[in-house]
């Protein structure tokens, strides 16, 4: 087993360095074809592994395969761990990168670094890769790293747009800040366990509930919350929550496919599948669950609001995948890992199936994506029309969609939480569906119907994209429509996650619910009772309202919300803040120390300072060197006088 | 009579005749070289005084000696003198400043 496992990572970074490295001899093509070849075999033999786990009962997996170093007895180690979360992880990463490894021959079909491009997303993927399946820390934080460099590389990949140089440093800067809280969580762990391995960690984690930190002013904290909200920091940065969501709506500089893969479906969700994966140390403690719970709220409902503002099509699924982040956040807030865990695996199917097809509107219009001068598309590119439309109805949760399970069931989740925040986190998911709806259908609309605002020229040339783009938009929205109607059962309620997420038996907000499920069919006839499926119709109604039946509508509206408005196209002013307060003051400061410091106190006074001592120095002696004998004389017979003079004193 | 103060008197007046002479004279190299010997002669003075004070021959051997080394010392000073005159056209004291820092 150990070689089928170890080949899944290696598959694709031998693709990716067979790309990269030999793009010029292998061509366009054989750049394509050994990528999607390498990805091709890891989806493969994931699939596999998630047979062997899920079907035939395999034992889970945790060994390691190689030892890096030993250093005062900390080992540092490559290792699998494999069971029923990560086969899920596995499966989900590489079917989402084998679509967009095919997706992209068509979208990038005339760019000049098209075997880069397919570099980086294998790359990418054996990160990916590397992160689910680790068992330890170390190679955790290494595919955490990986992950935010191919991110960097890929969001900057059209290295020569300014906007693009200022997103890739920005989502680089800001993952900085939240690696920072992942690192010393980590630290934290080893400190109190000395081992880097899961394991260890999980099962000394009641003995590192006994130790307390005194920290800011000498409060006490304990030592589990001090290292989950570390730990907590990082998965922040990786999966955008408030306030470090800022790099993920400027990502959006990137080429389309990575939009999907790497900024919708996968890397996002490497903090969500953190978060599940340490359940252990998180559920000892409430304190470290409220916070994610707070932020995971605030994320979802106040980034679901700037996507109602934003014109850009790819900024609309940018901040509904903001959104989307913020319920997995929340589900892992109130203990409903595998409700987060089922959201996250929905979720990678129906938002990478967006994106692709936003990604296709997009070289249909020429790489025109301001809905205000779409609209109209239905008729000129209906495939994908209606895969767009399955997976905006699975993002809202149209009942069946699989959206709908796993939405549903998280919001129900939250309704059972007694946690501090759980109130607060309920209304917020609970606008937020409605908001959610009202966005995405907004998008839905000004792209796809409606009056054909684009120029005639642009019209002209619209056609349906080739099939490389297409199928796999049909191949996500098989997924997006039905997995949850399969999966709720088993994954959300059928023990799936057993032995591998801990819940404790006071916060199982998902065991209580299982109570009550019987069926799919149950809980679908259920969803016609609670108030969020009549939300996300409202949603739909009004954006039709607003964006169809009465288009001059909006505008009138926003010239009334003035204010409220201004604050939402300033994305609440954290661009505003990171920019001026944090960018400028840190500059502002930089420049005191080089005007202060470095300037005057060691050029101006200790290196041209001891120069110009010397210097004044020299010309006051210089002063004496008259080069008149007789001064010389009469400094002599002064000298020789005084000497004599002191000696005749002194006798 | 005449004793011994007389006579360090005189010298001491024409070693601060000569001392006065390099610092009031600002024209001529030659009056420098003239007030150096005139600060020899001085203390010649005082050799032979002290030597005649004291009974001791030895005063009066060395001043030939001091004798003789001016003499070598003017010659070398006044051929100098010339070899400066031809280079600079001037023995003018003032002008003598290259040694200026």
């Amino acid at each position: 087993m150990e070689q089928i496992y170890l080949a899944i990572p290696l598959a694709p970074l031998l693709a990716a360095l067979l790309a990269g490295l030999a793009g010029k001899w292998i061509g366009r093509v054989g750049a394509h074809c050994v990528t999607i070849l390498g990805v091709a075999t890891a989806l493969a033999l994931s699939l596999w592994v998630f047979y062997g786990q899920v079907f035939e009962g395999a034992p889970r997996y945790n060994a390691t395969v190689y030892t890096w170093l030993v250093s005062d007895g900390l080992s540092m180690q490559i290792g699998f761990l494999i069971d029923h979360l990560t086969a899920l992880m596995m499966v989900v990463v590489t079917f989402v990168s084998l679509m967009v490894h095919i997706y992209t021959i068509g979208y990038m079909h005339d760019d000049p670094g098209y075997q880069r491009f397919f570099s980086y997303i294998s790359l990418f993927t054996f990160a990916m890769l590397m992160l689910v399946m680790s068992n330890n820390f170390l190679q955790l934080f290494f595919g955490w790293e990986a992950v935010g460099l191919v991110s960097y590389l890929l969001i900057g990949f059209w290295f020569t747009r300014p906007s693009a140089i200022f997103a890739n440093m920005k989502a680089f800067l800001v993952n900085r800040v939240g690696d920072l809280g992942f690192l010393l969580g980590i630290a934290g762990v080893v400190h109190y366990t000395g081992s880097l391995a899961y394991s260890d960690a999980f099962q000394a984690a009641p003995e590192i509930l006994k130790h307390s930190l005194v920290l800011f002013n000498g409060h006490a904290w304990n030592a589990m919350t001090v290292i989950c909200i570390c730990l907590f920091i990082g998965a922040m940065g990786k999966s955008a929550q408030v306030p470090l969501h800022v790099w993920l709506p400027d990502s959006m500089e990137g080429p389309t496919p990575i939009s999907a893969l790497i900024h919708a479906a996968t890397m996002v969700t490497a903090g969500i599948f953190m978060v599940a994966r340490m359940s252990p140390l998180f559920e000892l403690s409430p304190t470290a669950l409220s916070v994610v719970l707070v932020i995971g709220a605030t994320t979802a409902l106040f980034m679901g609001f700037l996507g109602m503002v934003a014109n850009d099509i790819k900024r609309v699924v940018a901040y509904s995948t903001l959104s989307q982040l913020g319920y997995m956040t929340v589900a892992l807030g109130v203990s409903a890992y595998s409700a987060a865990i089922f959201h996250l695996m929905t979720h990678a199917f129906f938002k990478a199936l967006l994106f692709l097809g936003a990604g296709s509107v997009i070289v249909a219009m020429h790489h025109e994506q301001d809905m205000r001068r779409m609209g109209g598309l239905r008729k000129y590119l209906p495939i994908t029309y209606v895969t767009s439309l399955l997976g905006a109805l699975a993002l809202i949760g149209f009942p069946g969609f699989s959206g709908f399970f796993s939405k549903d069931a998280l919001i129900e989740a939250v309704g059972e939480s007694h946690a501090v925040g759980a109130c607060y986190a309920q209304w917020c998911v609970t606008a937020g569906v409605f908001i959610t709806a009202f966005y995405t259908f907004r998008m839905i609309f000004m792209t796809f119907h409606g009056t054909e605002r684009m120029d005639a020229h642009t019209r002209e040339h619209l056609h349906e994209s080739p099939w490389v783009v297409t199928l796999p938009l049909v191949l996500l929205a098989i997924p997006s429509v039905f997995i949850g109607w399969f999966t709720v059962g088993p994954v959300l309620f059928g023990g799936f996650f057993d032995g591998v997420i801990t819940v404790a038996p006071a916060h199982d907000v998902l065991g209580h619910l299982g109570h009550h499920f019987e069926s799919p069919w149950r809980f679908l006839l259920e969803a016609f009772e609670a108030p969020t499926l009549y939300l996300a119709a409202s949603g739909v109604a009004l954006a039709w309202l607003f964006y169809l039946k009465r288009p001059e509508w909006p505008a009138k509206i926003t010239a009334r919300l003035g204010p409220v408005l201004s604050i939402l196209e300033h994305k609440y002013g954290f661009d505003w803040f990171n920019q001026q307060v944090l960018a400028g003051g840190s500059r502002l400061l930089g420049q005191a120390f080089w005007r202060v410091g470095d300037q005057w106190l060691i050029d101006g006074a200790l290196v041209n300072g001891s120069a110009k001592t010397v210097d004044w120095l020299a010309h006051a002696t210089r002063r004496l060197q008259s080069g008149y004998l007789y001064h010389y004389a009469f400094v002599m017979i002064i000298g020789l006088a005084s000497v004599l003079a002191w000696f005749l004193w002194r006798a | 009579m005449i004793g011994l103060p007389h006579f360090l008197v005189l010298a001491g007046v024409l070693f601060s005749i000569a001392v006065a002479g390099i610092f009031l004279n600002r024209k001529n190299v030659i009056v420098l070289l003239m007030c150096i010997e005139l600060m020899l002669l001085a203390v010649n003075f005082n050799f032979v005084a002290f030597s005649r004070w004291l009974g001791d021959l030895n005063g009066q051997v060395f001043v030939f000696f001091i004798l003789t080394v001016a003499a070598a010392e003017s010659a070398i000073g006044l051929a100098i003198l010339v070899v400066l005159f031809r280079e600079r056209r001037s023995i003018n004291v003032d002008s003598l400043n290259r040694m200026r820092g």
